[in-house]
């Protein structure tokens, strides 16, 4: 049972409140009779399935029905952040090895 | 039969309530305040059970949820029956009745014993798979009998008459478990100004408390604990939960407590002030932090035949005596690698029982217990143990000698001690369950020989489970676990002083799990590991040799640590000997992870309230109440109740269903339409919108218009259809089906929310706002005329027009639009008034014989007129081009509309794929199965070619024929065509393949 | 060409209205009188409900709102603006969605009353048919709630004169604190028996009167 903190709603709510959407920023082509089979076909059907972050859609259907975003944590289920739709993620995969690997550098320049 | 093991004095059992108890049908006596257990070892009960597997029988072995043996089957009724109750965990009330779980025909003479004791040594781990194997037609058979033999207790035959619930709950702080440092945390965290919640699984908080020889600020250590208790419950933010069991711990500190209120009081839960009160309740908590302790488990030494009955771990011993004023024997033998355990023998000792000997695996012991029991003189026997117990029924004898851990063996010769009880410690575990519930591993420390959590983040472990043993260190810990989890979820800490505890040295225990034999192990007698799967050191040895050497494989080859054990007693021994085995260290076996729940928890209290009545939503509309009272056949359709079908009198429903299909072709007929999904849509940009959302054009149509629509996503796939209206320019009123509405709303609010937040429209659901009664028939017209104020006439009021009126003087929104092929009208009201103007359409449509139908007859009526049903018809890989709705798709409309471009690949314009057709049964009588198959050859053979499958099937009175609507490959071409249809009884149905419109192809019926 | 097609849903002549529980059997032990009750239940049926749509970060919007409902318009999840005097209610429901509940019989005119102080891109839309609110009040309401619904309904967060959106049973609800041990649930109308019945069942335990 995760415990959601919705960003329209400013509260952290009971997931039983929200249904999951599936990956997040998956944008419809801007013109799909245009877009090649592979691009629409990523579009469509292709979805990622990390271990570790994830940034996943949520709906909060049972408070005030808008969309936002996830990253999460596929392994420890961690929730790292929530941001509105148009919003891009604070935290990333990337960011976070960056992160990672400055601390190990620290840690190393300390001793 | 007398209490003869009950001391005089002593224990927290009050002498002054006896209660009347039976087990395995006699009666005996015990005290308020008393567990099952300790109740039944005053009364010298020994054996309460036989085993799993062997049926050797059983005694009582600990004192708490880790018992693997005292496990009844509880209930003085039939339908008051619980399964696998802990003997150890349920408190004695008068009138409890109590059956041994296992042992049949009973626990005394059990003649799986027979079976057992001779089979003994064939029946290695894996057995049961071995042997049972095949042919596995057979397996019900075997488990059958297995199941009988080894009885793994039963549920009742009977509905449980008692009542569940549930509760949420959200604090700062979430204590687990109420001994000393469980104790100091909830009252460090409350004093913080926390919202705390204290949960135990004991009849009584305090834990070890209850049973500690120390002092604390010079009083018992039990007198603290109600000092803090008292404290606790006074403060209005505190919660405690006595007799509540942590039994699941979940992600972001959602922990589930099973709190078991009246299974202390009664076989069935009495009323409460003359009110029915749940029996047991399930709590949900979302806790800031959650501080466990949850204390440790005393781990027993693995020796021989440590099954029989009078084999306890040592604590258990101090519990019974100290806590219940019981004695569990005569004569110990106390067999030790640690100090801790010497508590045992000096509460024996001090109980005026004989002590026969300390036997402590150590060379040198010398801590401050040690030289207690040397101050009594009692014997200490060192670089000892106990190897092997004597006795069958209860032990007569431990066989006592000198050990060499490190080489795995008996040094020298052996000794027998006469004695009743054999007490042993192997050390202690962290009860981890909880930290490793979310995957976590534990980790294993070498200074504790034992696993702690792996680290779970927002989870606080205090006192005995994170190593901190000693009373005085587990106080101290509990008290700065509480602080921080205060200061965690943003408290400050109230100050403090920790009550004072006199220091107890202890010495070094020395790492002791199983205990050498003189005989190698898989030629001595069993050693068991795990006493309720009756697991042995052999067995785990066995599996070792065999390649299941990851102690998961062990586990499951074995059995070590499955079911309601979840390797409490078990688990650590189990992995040293497979350690000792493949020549690992412990943590290199691994650890095997441990699942929710914790103990048993009855699937009434995992129900609560959603059950019965409850377990699903009912939705009703406006006019459930007529249709009750008219004696409706009701559906559920999603959540909804519809009325199926109107039974007059003995009516069956086939009778029942030609006769309303026949009323609404000749004559008038009326349905409940307000379950249909109801969208309002408002904005200036709702007719781009719409056109983006649907596959045809929205673009022209005026107010006062309605128009049929299909949506598809964006694979081409239809996902929902309907009528919507459009009410002024901006304005839209959307029906969805009845099934899709709350997903169509969300998919809107997905497209407009996420990828056009640009188009200024808003949606809302009115499902619920409006009711909905379709009058449909001949005589719709006429008697419509008679209740509205406006014209009717075709002129002014055509198809796929709406009209505001009054109907019966409530104002009306009406859409002419036709689901039956009939003239139809569609009255829609607010759902406050609809109950007045649907007995206002009846009062006006007795002369007209309005007839009210239900879903049924809705469906046959609109299979008749070839309409598609979602979900029906569709099944999400079909598109609209495969329904023949290709006059439903508007490719000129500029925007690239939700499903155009699947629509225009190959793929989806291939000619050969399932389309819908209408079937016609060569023999008019036949009405196909839903579902059936069909193939293009009679002459069968297997495997066939499939070419479709029958989607909607009913007996259409009207036609005077069974017909069926399918989808078929090609389908369109094969117009003419005879099909076959075999059905799982042998015959082969023939139908003819025929357009999907049966019923007034022109559509003349509704366009008058 | 009008672009909103307003509708007045109430009939001019006397017209039985029914409210969604008008067939909802109580079929627990209930008390005959609020006396040692844990629990009342009433429900104020027939009131009307509104949904209003529109930007609350446009001032003109805003001040639109107020002028028309004379209460203030609630920018975030919090305290319900409330007039108890005229019976009016606004609560936040979302970024862009208010509940607007007003006496029985007056959705229209505050539709009205709306669209006369708006213009751009909004939306105003009646739903009085399509929910019931029902007050929940006694010593024990709070136990009820915690039975039914995950949300937190600690004063800290939960004051008094807070609304929110939440599960309810298996089904959903708008709940508002009006008092220290009084609440208002506002259910909609199909699931309006299975939640009043729902209510009813985990209130029996607590002693439970329902009000008429
Ligand atoms: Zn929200």
């Amino acid at each position: 049972m995760l415990h959601i903190y919705c960003p329209h709603c400013d509260e952290y709510r009971e997931e039983e409140e929200f249904r999951p959407k599936g990956e997040a920023h998956i944008a419809r082509p801007a013109d799909p009779e245009n877009t090649s089979d592979e691009d629409w076909g990523n579009y469509l059907f292709f979805r990622k399935n990390p271990r570790g972050l994830h940034h996943e859609q949520w709906f909060h259907s049972a408070g005030c029905r808008k969309f936002f975003n996830v990253t999460r944590d596929t392994v420890s289920y961690e929730i790292l952040e929530t941001y509105k739709p148009g919003q891009q993620p604070t935290v990333t995969a990337e960011s976070r090895q960056a992160q990672a690997s400055a601390q190990a550098s620290n840690q190393g320049a300390a001793k | 039969m007398s209490q003869r093991n009950r001391l005089a004095t002593g224990g927290r059992i009050d002498r002054t309530r006896p209660l009347r108890f039976t087990f395995n049908g006699v009666s005996f006596q015990g005290y308020a305040g008393d567990t099952l257990a300790s109740a039944l070892i005053a009364n010298g009960v020994d054996v309460l059970n036989r085993s799993f597997k062997y049926a050797r029988p059983r005694g009582v072995v600990t004192a708490g949820a880790d018992e693997p043996n005292a496990i009844v089957q509880l209930g003085a009724t039939e339908a008051g029956q619980v399964p696998n109750v802990r003997a150890t965990q349920q408190a004695l009330y008068d009138g409890l009745v109590a059956k041994s779980t296992n042992g049949w025909p009973n626990v005394d003479r059990d003649l799986m014993g027979v079976i057992g004791s001779l089979g003994g040594k064939f029946m290695p781990p894996g057995f049961y798979y071995k042997t049972f194997m095949s042919p596995a037609s057979a397996w019900p058979k075997y488990e059958q009998y297995i199941r009988k033999a080894a009885g793994l207790g039963r549920s009742p035959r009977e509905t449980d008459p008692d009542i569940y619930d549930h509760m949420h709950h959200h604090c700062d702080v979430m204590v687990v478990g109420a001994g000393p440092s469980g104790l100091a945390a909830a009252l460090a965290a409350a004093r913080s100004g926390a919202r705390v919640i204290l949960c135990d699984e004991q009849e009584e908080m305090g834990g070890s408390l209850l049973d500690s020889r120390e002092l604390i600020d010079g009083k018992p250590a039990a007198e603290w604990a109600a000092a803090v208790v008292a404290e606790l419950s006074a403060l209005p933010d505190v919660l405690l939960l006595p007799r509540t069991t942590a039994n699941g711990y979940h992600d972001h500190n959602f922990v589930t407590l099973h709190e078991r209120r009246t299974e202390h009081l009664a076989d069935l839960a009495p009323l409460a002030n003359g009110r029915r009160q749940s029996r047991a309740r399930m709590h949900k908590v979302r806790a800031g932090r959650v501080v466990l302790a949850t204390g440790t488990h005393e781990r027993p030494l693995v020796y021989a035949r440590n099954d029989v009955p009078g084999n306890l771990v040592a604590g258990a011993v101090s519990t019974y005596i100290r806590r219940y004023g019981v004695v569990p024997g005569q004569r110990l033998v106390l067999s030790t690698s640690n100090d801790h355990a010497y508590r045992a023998a000096l509460d024996w000792h001090d109980a005026g029982r004989e002590v026969v000997a300390i036997v402590d695996a150590r060379d040198k012991p010398d801590g401050d217990l040690v030289a207690a029991a040397r101050s009594r003189n009692i014997r200490i026997i060192t670089g000892s143990a106990v190897i092997e117990a004597q006795g069958k029924k209860r032990v007569t004898a431990a066989v006592v000698a000198a050990i060499d851990i490190a080489g795995f063996r008996v040094k020298g010769s052996t000794q027998e001690l006469a004695c009743d009880t054999i007490a042993s410690s192997g050390g202690y575990s962290p009860v981890v369950h909880l930290a490793a519930h979310t995957g976590r591993r534990p980790v294993w420390r070498d200074d504790l020989l034992g696993f702690v959590s792996g680290g779970v983040p927002g989870q606080i472990p205090a006192g005995g489970v994170n190593g901190r043993w000693s009373l005085r260190d587990a106080i101290a810990d509990g008290f700065e676990c509480g602080v921080r989890a205060a200061a965690e979820t943003g408290l400050t800490a109230g100050t403090f002083t920790l009550p004072t505890v006199a220091p107890v040295r202890e010495g070094k225990p020395v790492a002791l799990y199983q205990v050498p034999h003189t005989k190698a192990a898989m030629r001595a007698p069993k050693q068991f590991v795990d006493q309720q799967n009756d697991v042995t050191a052999a067995g785990i040895e066995l599996a070792t040799r065999e390649g299941f050497e990851a102690i998961e494989h062990v586990k499951r080859y074995t059995g070590l640590g499955f079911g309601t054990d979840q390797g409490k007693l078990g688990n650590i021994n189990g992995m040293a000997i497979a350690a000792r085995v493949t020549q690992q260290s412990i943590p290199d076996v691994g650890t095997t992870v441990f699942r929710p729940n914790y103990t048993p928890i009855t699937f009434g209290a995992i129900a609560g309230r959603h059950c019965n009545e409850f377990f699903d939503p009912r939705r009703y509309t406006a006019l459930h109440g007529w249709h009750v009272e008219r004696g409706a056949a009701f559906e559920v359709v999603g959540q909804w109740m519809r009325p199926w079908y109107f039974p007059r009198g003995n009516e069956s429903m086939h009778d029942a269903v030609q006769r309303e299909s026949r009323a609404v072709r000749e004559g008038v007929g009326i349905l409940d339409a307000s379950t249909l999904g109801k969208i309002e849509i408002q904005g200036k940009d709702a007719r781009e919108f719409l056109n983006r959302l649907y596959t045809n054009a929205w673009t022209k149509l005026e107010p006062g218009k309605c128009r049929y629509g299909l949506m598809c996503k964006d694979d081409g796939m239809v996902m929902d259809d309907g009528v919507t209206a459009c009410l002024a320019e901006n304005h839209f009123h959307m029906t969805t089906t009845t099934g899709g509405a709350a997903g169509v709303l969300d998919w809107m609010e997905m497209w407009h929310q996420t990828e056009w937040p640009e188009l200024e429209v808003y949606f809302n659901s009115t499902t619920d706002h409006w009711a909905a009664m379709t009058v449909t028939g001949p005589n719709a017209r006429k008697l419509l005329t008679e209740l509205v104020d406006i014209d009717m006439s075709a002129e002014a009021f055509g198809y796929m027009d709406w009209r505001e009126a009054k109907v019966a003087g409530v104002p009306a929104r009406i859409f002419r639009i036709s689901f039956t092929g009939e003239l139809s009208y569609e009255i829609n009201v607010q759902a406050n008034y609809a109950m007045h103007v649907w007995k206002a359409l009846f009062e006006k449509g007795a002369k007209y014989d309005l007839t009210p139908y239900g879903t049924e007859t809705m469906h046959v009526l609109r299979a008749e007129k070839g309409f598609i049903i979602i979900g029906q018809e569709t099944d999400g890989s079909v598109t609209p081009e495969d329904l023949g709705m290709q006059w439903c798709v508007g490719y000129k409309k500029p925007y690239s509309w939700i499903g155009r471009r699947a629509l225009t690949r190959p793929d989806t314009k291939r000619s050969d794929r399932k389309q819908l057709v209408g079937l016609k049964p060569l023999d008019p009588q036949v009405v196909l199965q839903e579902g059936a198959q069909i193939v293009l050859d009679k002459e069968i053979k297997v495997p066939m070619p499939m070419v479709g499958h029958v989607t909607s099937s009913y007996f259409s009175p009207n036609l005077g024929h069974g017909f069926a609507l399918a989808l078929v490959k090609g389908g369109s071409q094969r117009i003419g065509q005879t099909v076959y249809l075999p059905m799982a009884d042998g015959k082969i149905h023939a139908a003819e393949v025929v357009s999907p419109v049966f019923y007034d192809s022109e559509g003349a019926r509704h366009h008058v | 060409m009008s672009e909103i097609a307003t509708f007045n849903a109430h009939p001019t002549v006397a017209v039985r209205a029914e409210s969604p529980l008008a067939f909802s059997r109580v079929t627990v032990a209930t008390l005959a009188s609020a006396q040692g009750a844990g629990v009342c239940i009433r429900e104020r049926a027939l009131l009307g409900h509104l949904i209003l749509r529109g930007k609350a970060d446009d001032a003109g919007f805003r001040a639109g709102v107020e002028s028309a409902l004379g209460v203030s318009l609630p920018l975030k999840m919090g305290p319900v603006s409330r007039d108890d005097g005229r019976g009016v209610s606004v609560q936040w429901m979302s970024p862009d969605e208010w509940l607007i509940v007003v006496p029985a019989g007056e959705d229209l005119a505050t539709e009205q009353r709306l669209r006369a102080a708006l213009s751009g891109h909004y939306a105003v839309m009646q739903v009085s048919g399509a929910q019931t609110l029902l007050e929940l009040s006694g010593p024990n309401a709070l136990e009820v709630l915690k039975k039914s619904a995950g949300y937190d309904f600690h004063p800290r967060n939960f004051p008094v004169g807070k609304g929110i959106s939440t599960t309810l049973a298996k089904s959903t609800a708008v709940i508002r604190r009006t008092g220290d041990t009084q609440w208002e649930l506002i259910i909609r109308r199909s699931f309006a028996d299975y939640l009043f019945r729902w209510l009813l069942d985990a209130s029996e335990e607590y002693g439970v009167f329902v009000a008429r």
